[in-house]
């Protein structure tokens, strides 16, 4: 038995300390925003934040969490989207959609370090997240539109 | 699940409720290519010949006969209904329509969602059905208020009577409808592109907010009680078997429930997947290796380009190209290889089953349902309409959930029969790259000839690889007289067989020769743009240099060679003045371009490199101009096209499935790598206005950026790439 926190609430999971977090998300504690896509910290799909820092869940055994704070893609936002949501959505961003959980996890993190960055900066920050569909022209526009939206509201994500 | 209210796209829930149409409901019947049949005062009844329900809350329920991957067909197809109905948006909810035959695609007479084709396909019926629907509600109104019908008007979801001051939302004509038993008309008048309100303009995608909080279904999460986890222990050859196996160690790790032998290995389920992926692991199995252990890519290109030496079967001659080459005396040669690829979609291929004794279900991100149904159906000895598809949102496919032999469904299938609960079988990532259903590896060689002024003169190109159509239920369609046409599309310069467009150029002396390599090996399959992934590189670098050798700028050449495709011709005239083509750029940069008719859509685009030293090199901008006749959603048209650039570019860079002894190679992405946010281009995208009806825009940018970016490498460098990717002779893209 080990208990984390996920999304704000302390969670107990019952599997073998071996079990790298993503199947933990997805398959104990049904949250499926997190996605599946190499199992080796190589694409970024599953991409979380654990105590606020952009990780990837595939790579996490269980063990290493215990007592830690998790928050996905459900957690970010609620009926009210966060800011880097809704410019994802304004920009039309997703195609196919299944790497866009860890897009916006990621670029989350980023601005939430980054208030503004650079082209060169979302480049850096955002290629350990791979998109098949070629979703990357609209990823940059909208993380600059967050990064404004945020600026215009005082810095809150 | 969680699928928060408010969001759209089919949910789980919906789909899980299968095909009925919920009491209180209408049920609107919609007709074009067959005859309507009365089932309006029926609101029960089954939704044959039906798009569209109404229910009295004013929910306008589509019944979506197309897969949405990222192709955006949810948004385009609900906008033509939305436009003809004059609906409001948020009121239209979709269904995945069932897998039967009256929502086949109109164009493919299956359920099968390819070829780009989709919108095209889509265009009439799915506008008559919106119209049909809003001459019902006017009628219902007219009844209603005794209003003449031409004074009553249609918006946002309502019938309105300007002259008696009345208005009625649909969902409250419903009971009139009912009560008079009207029925669609067999006749309606589609709007003029003048009148479109919806249609032309920019749409956010349909199911675009689940794509952003998480609450999006794909296959991958669809979760059913009971269920479980399989994974399948796979042999590293394609087509080998298990001879034996020991499962001890699997089934002493908590959690696997039991190890079965299943046609592609042996699965091991499980409680989770990962305990499920730990029992595969700990498996011994050995492998009956089969005919295929000892072949090799290295192999396939020494044999194709033997045959290419040979004749081949003839499937053009225009004039006497192999006369006209060997009388003259500016000659051109070169062999063209293109290896294997996998899709590498982000979603590993997965489904869900559950069977028992007298039916199966299957919850499956597929393309193609209409040909899942129809082999689950035979393995299980089952009448095909006990074979129920749920479709879910795919996370990409790229050709590859159109499986011709329902793979990753049968797997599911098999490890859940006999089990009583559902199993959802996911294949890892290294499964899913050495899945076998691969762009088939192709070796083109190609002879021309120029004439006095330098332009070409004769072209005589022959093409070997392994067909993707031939011995498969397509085989009366796309095989003619032992070709198969669909493995050279883009390489004949007139219309064959069901392709009703050659290439876009006139070159007087035209032969083209093809053989069919055994099909031994791997699964050729269709790859996002199919054949022109290899014709077209082949076609449009050999241009290339021609272009050079005849001392004519490619563009230009390329200008004059359309000189019987005005379409084309002038897309290429917008792409010279879009590009800046005649602007020198500076040191160590260099253009290139490229043009392809794909599915009849005439596409062209212009990119500029630089080098950056050690073979580094980047894709700075590509101008990409494209016809596709009526823009339904220019903003989808823009995504398609940065999308198919994205998946081409990393295609002709890096994509390589290398074949030895039997064994794919590559494994994940750290071999089979994916194009990253850094190297992605600078695309501008330059629609053409047009009134023609809509035809494809899914597939057709993939092509032109490989030969474009080949043919800028050789202004850059002096270097002709000829086998690919670029990646094997050095070049890097950064």
């Amino acid at each position: 038995m080990i208990t984390l926190t996920v999304n704000g609430e302390s969670r107990t999971v019952d599997a073998d300390d071996s079990t790298p977090l993503l199947w933990i998300l997805r398959d104990h504690l049904n949250l499926t925003g997190t996605k599946y896509g190499c199992g080796m910290s190589l694409c970024g799909a599953c991409t979380v934040h654990l105590d606020g820092q952009p990780v990837r869940a595939c790579a996490l055994p269980l063990s290493t969490v215990a007592g830690k704070s998790i928050t996905t893609i459900e957690g970010i936002g609620g009926e009210q989207l966060n800011p880097v949501q809704t410019a994802w959505l304004a920009h039309d961003v997703a195609q196919c959609g299944y790497c866009q959980s860890g897009q916006i996890m990621a670029a989350s993190a980023l601005l939430q370090k980054n208030a503004n960055p650079s082209d060169a900066e979302i480049d850096a920050a955002m290629s350990g997240i791979v998109c098949r569909c070629g979703s990357y022209q609209r990823i940059r526009e909208a993380i600059h539109a967050a990064a404004q939206d945020m600026a215009l509201a005082g810095g809150e994500l | 699940m969680n699928h928060k209210q408010g969001s759209k796209g089919v949910s789980r829930r919906g789909f899980m409720l299968g095909a009925g149409a919920s009491i209180g409901s209408l049920l609107l019947g919609v007709s074009v290519a067959w005859p309507v049949r009365a089932r309006v005062a029926q609101p029960q009844s089954t939704p044959l010949n039906t798009f569209l329900r109404i229910d009295p809350d004013n929910t306008i329920t589509l019944m979506m006969n197309h897969s949405e991957f990222g192709n955006g067909a949810y948004t385009s197809l609900t906008m033509m209904v939305a436009e003809e109905l004059d609906a409001q948006w948020d009121d239209i909810k979709l269904e995945a329509a069932p897998t039967s035959p009256e929502y086949y695609s109109p164009i493919f007479g299956e359920y099968l969602t390819a070829g780009s084709i989709t919108t095209a396909g889509a265009w009439i019926q799915l506008r008559t059905a919106g119209a049909q629907a809003r001459a019902m509600f006017i009628e219902a109104a007219a009844r209603d208020w005794q209003a003449a019908p031409g004074e009553l008007i249609t918006r946002d979801s309502s019938v309105v009577w300007p002259a008696g001051q009345r208005e009625a939302r649909y969902g409250e004509l419903l009971a009139t409808i009912i009560e008079n038993d009207i029925q669609p008309p067999t006749e309606v008048a589609l709007k003029a592109a003048a009148d479109f309100k919806i249609l032309g303009r920019a749409r956010l995608r349909q199911e675009g907010r689940s794509k952003v909080d998480g609450s999006a279904v794909f296959g991958i999460d669809v979760k059913l009680p009971d269920m479980l986890y399989g994974s399948v222990a796979r042999c590293p050859v394609y087509g080998g078997k298990v001879a034996r196996y020991d499962d001890t160690a699997a089934l002493a790790i908590a959690g696997v429930v039991k190890t079965k032998q299943i046609s592609a290995g042996v699965a091991v389920l499980a409680k989770d997947y990962w305990t499920a992926k730990k029992g595969r692991d700990a498996l011994v199995i050995e492998w009956d290796e089969g005919p295929n252990a000892a072949l090799s890519s290295e192999g396939f290109y020494q044999e194709y380009r033997a045959l290419a030496d040979q004749p081949g079967m003839l499937a053009e001659d225009i004039g006497d190209a192999k006369a006209t080459i060997a009388g003259s005396d500016r000659q051109l040669e070169a062999v063209y290889e293109m290896p294997y690829l996998a899709h590498a979609t982000m979603e590993p291929m997965n489904a869900t089953a559950q069977v028992t004794e007298d039916g199966c279900e299957v919850w499956v991100g597929t393309q193609y349902q209409s040909n899942d149904q129809e082999i689950v159906a035979k393995l299980l000895g089952l009448p095909q309409e006990k074979v129920v598809i749920n479709r879910t949102l795919m996370g990409g496919t790229f050709g590859r959930r159109a499986s011709k032999t329902a793979d990753f469904t049968v797997d599911a299938v098999e490890a859940a029969r006999g089990e009583g609960v559902p199993v959802q079988v996911i294949w890892s990532r290294e499964e899913d790259i050495r899945g076998a259903h691969y762009r088939p590896l192709f070796v083109h060689k190609l002879r021309a000839c120029l004439d006095k002024q330098g332009m070409p003169l004769a072209w005589h190109q022959t093409a070997v690889g392994q067909s993707i159509m031939q011995h498969t239920k397509h085989d009366p369609a796309y095989m003619v007289s032992g070709m198969d046409i669909y493995s050279i599309d883009g390489c004949l310069q007139e219309p064959f067989g069901v392709f009703p467009y050659g290439t876009h150029y006139t070159i007087p002396h035209h032969r083209i020769e093809t053989h069919n390599a055994p099909k031994v090996g791997v699964r050729p399959h269709e790859w996002r743009a199919v054949a022109h992934t290899h014709t077209g590189i082949a076609y449009e670098c050999f241009l290339d240099e021609l272009a050079h050798a005849g001392g004519i700028d490619p563009l230009a050449l390329r200008i004059r060679l359309s000189k019987n495709h005005p379409r084309m011709q002038n897309l290429l005239k917008l792409l010279k003045q879009k590009s800046d083509w005649d602007t020198p750029l500076g040191e160590n940069r260099a253009r290139g371009v490229a043009a392809r008719v794909y599915s009849v859509s005439p596409i062209a685009q212009a990119v500029e490199i630089s080098l950056h030293g050690d073979g580094k090199f980047s894709v700075d901008r590509v101008v990409c101009v494209v016809d596709c006749g009526f823009a339904v959603n220019p903003l989808n048209i823009e995504a398609q096209i940065q999308g198919g650039i994205a998946l081409g570019l990393n295609a002709v860079t890096s994509g390589n499935i290398d074949l030895q002894a039997g064994r794919v190679v590559q494994s994940n992405f750290h071999d089979y790598t994916p194009l990253r946010i850094a190297q992605m281009p600078k695309i501008e995208v330059h629609i053409i206005d047009s009134d023609q009806p809509p035809t494809g825009v899914g597939e057709q940018a993939t092509t032109p950026i490989a030969p474009a970016v080949a043919n800028a490498i050789f202004s850059a460098t002096g270097q002709r790439i000829r086998s690919f990717p670029l990646a094997k002779h050095g070049f890097t893209l950064v």
